[in-house]
């Protein structure tokens, strides 16, 4: 008996995100990429073909937290202490798509570094690197207004995804990234309605949602997976039904998120029934990613070389079936 | 909701002064605000003009098409007018509208076919204006009988199920919006389900407010399309918030603030 596919067509077209600027565009970026521009679910060719398959961005930051485990510590060892080698090292033997930049060190329970400190990490990290580039702040709203704008100049022109935006801090962030031709990341806390509020907000202040990338908030396997899953999914089905508020690619980051699960962190002796903690990290990252590339993500973040490739594998994988 | 903007009309004053000076400026102002506004195609209608209709029509398409890129509906009781507009068009246009009259389904079905149109059908036939809801379903199931032997999908047919003045025929207001769920099922794509609105408070003191009242209560039943005045403010805010309540649409705090995608 033959099956006769089922073939869904959309009304809408997710919009595409062009990250990363040339020398021809204003930047100094070898290449850029390009996110987006789906007419269809992920991964299903006979609906319609993904035009730009999903990236893997690897996450480097200026400070990294005392309590890492040693399993994740051990292949970043040599460069935790310097974010332009780190991330060379991400795109030159890991094969990085793009780099993601923790500010991390201007918090001020941290560090409390000076936003001239931040720019000139921004720089540097550009320097080191011919990929396009997201930066993120250090999540302390205060601080981050202080830091994005001397950031988002010193990265003028070279049209970075810069975030995170939320609903009670955006209006600094938009005003920057407007000043300094960037994109803007765009987070809310695992609520499609919030999303759309947030972006019509940025909107309204004149970004058009052509440079709005999607972050629908932070999740891992075991810790609300299902929920932000559930959210992207909802996000990606009102984007193709023709909501252009909800018609954006969409990040993940999965990196510091998963290693955060217990079943990442915890040793072999402290847990023994769980098997050998040097694979069982990097397979909370990967399976994550997995998850969240089936709901949609455009982009996902990563922290561990181990789990980049498995992501990079099942990424291949998944769209040689879709060109099969 | 599929928002036919309806004020390209030779019926209003303006619109035939425009008209008969060949106004480029005016024509393409009015398209431009009824899209910002949030109509997702615009009807063109001739009204009563001295000149050549099928003329008239095509400069109307032509100026229309300069102006804005939405889909266009041919709107003239002629058909020659409207396989005029028809030929103008750059894009897919609808055509409003035939009936269940034989002599109507002749000349618009090979129509709506040469062009790839979608076509308006108002469930009026030969009898005339129908007593009650069934009437109007037997109509529409004639209707979709010719379409479908005709090979138009159900997608491309705007069933109407007429909509009269409330001040006229208040007891049809009801059996018009009865009509409308039984249309849903009557073919596979199922076929749009369309009123002109304005009709129903056509010569009332209160236009507006039962136009979105109506509106309202039409979405309820599957109405997803309408021609209507875009310009009118409150009844776009009301089309949009039935949108969020029959959860077409996903809410957010400034849902009004954007217009209709």
């Amino acid at each position: 008996m033959t099956v006769e596919l089922v073939r869904e067509t959309w009304p809408g077209k997710i919009a595409t995100v062009t990250i990363g600027a040339t020398a021809a565009e204003g930047g100094t970026r070898a290449k850029t990429v390009t996110i987006g521009g789906h007419a269809a679910l992920p991964f299903l060719p006979t609906d319609a073909p993904t035009p730009h398959p999903p990236l893997v961005a690897m996450e480097v930051a200026d400070a990294v937290s005392p309590d890492w485990p040693d399993h994740l510590r051990a292949p970043l060892a040599d460069v935790l202490g310097s974010p332009a080698a780190w991330a060379r090292k991400c795109v030159e033997e890991y094969g990085a798509d793009l780099i993601c930049l923790r500010l991390q060190s201007p918090h001020p329970d941290w560090q409390d570094a000076p936003p001239e400190a931040a720019a000139a990490t921004v720089r540097a990290v550009l320097d080191a690197v011919p990929v396009p580039l997201i930066i993120l702040g250090c999540g302390h709203a205060d601080k981050d207004n202080d830091v994005w704008p001397r950031v988002t100049e010193a990265a003028k022109g070279e049209r970075c995804l810069v975030g995170v935006a939320v609903p009670e801090n955006y209006k600094t962030l938009v005003v920057a990234c407007l000043a300094d031709g960037h994109n803007i990341l765009a987070e809310a806390p695992i609520d499609v309605n919030i999303q759309k509020q947030l972006n019509i907000l940025i909107t309204e202040m004149g970004l058009p949602p052509e440079r709005i990338v999607l972050h629908p908030g932070n999740a891992a396997l075991g810790y609300g997976l299902e929920y932000e899953y559930s959210i992207m999914e909802r996000i990606r089905l009102a984007g193709l039904q023709g909501d252009r508020m909800l018609a954006q690619p969409m990040l993940t980051i999965i990196s510091t998120e998963a290693w955060k699960a217990k079943e990442a962190r915890l040793s072999e002796a402290a847990a023994p029934a769980w098997g050998a903690a040097a694979l069982r990290g990097p397979a909370w990252e990967a399976a994550t990613a997995a998850a969240f590339l089936q709901s949609g993500a455009d982009v996902v973040v990563l922290l561990h070389p181990e789990s980049v490739a498995s992501v990079r594998r099942t990424i291949a994988n998944l769209v040689a079936v879709a060109a099969a | 909701m599929f928002v036919i903007g309806e004020r390209i009309n030779g019926m209003f004053r303006s619109v035939a002064r425009a008209i008969r000076e060949r106004d480029v400026n005016a024509i393409a102002d009015l398209a431009r605000r009824q899209v910002a506004a949030g109509a997702g195609a615009l009807d063109l209608n001739t009204g009563p003009t001295g000149e050549d209709p099928t003329e008239v029509m095509t400069w109307l398409v032509e100026t229309v098409q300069e102006a804005v890129d939405v889909p266009l509906s041919i709107d003239s009781p002629r058909p020659p007018v409207i396989a005029a507009g028809l030929r103008a068009c750059r894009r897919p246009a609808i055509i409003n509208s035939t009936t269940g009259a034989r002599e109507k389904l002749d000349a618009l079905l090979p129509l709506a076919a040469e062009f790839g149109a979608g076509l308006i059908a108002l469930t009026i036939d030969e009898r005339g204006i129908p007593r009650n809801a069934a009437a109007r379903a037997e109509i529409a199931l004639t209707i979709v009988a010719r379409t479908t032997e005709a090979g138009l999908p159900g997608d491309r047919i705007y069933l109407d199920p007429i909509v009269l003045p409330v001040n006229a025929a208040q007891d049809q207001c009801r059996e018009a919006l009865l009509a409308i769920p039984s249309f849903r099922a009557l073919c596979e794509p199922a076929p749009h389900i369309i009123i002109g609105l304005s009709n129903v408070s056509q010569g009332t003191a209160n236009r507006s407010l039962i136009n979105r009242t109506y509106l309202a209560m039409a979405m309820a039943l599957g109405l997803d399309a309408a021609i209507l005045d875009p310009l009118d403010q409150d009844l776009m805010d009301v089309l949009r918030t039935a949108g969020i309540l029959l959860n077409q649409e996903i809410y957010a705090e400034s849902y009004l603030q954007r217009r209709p995608a």
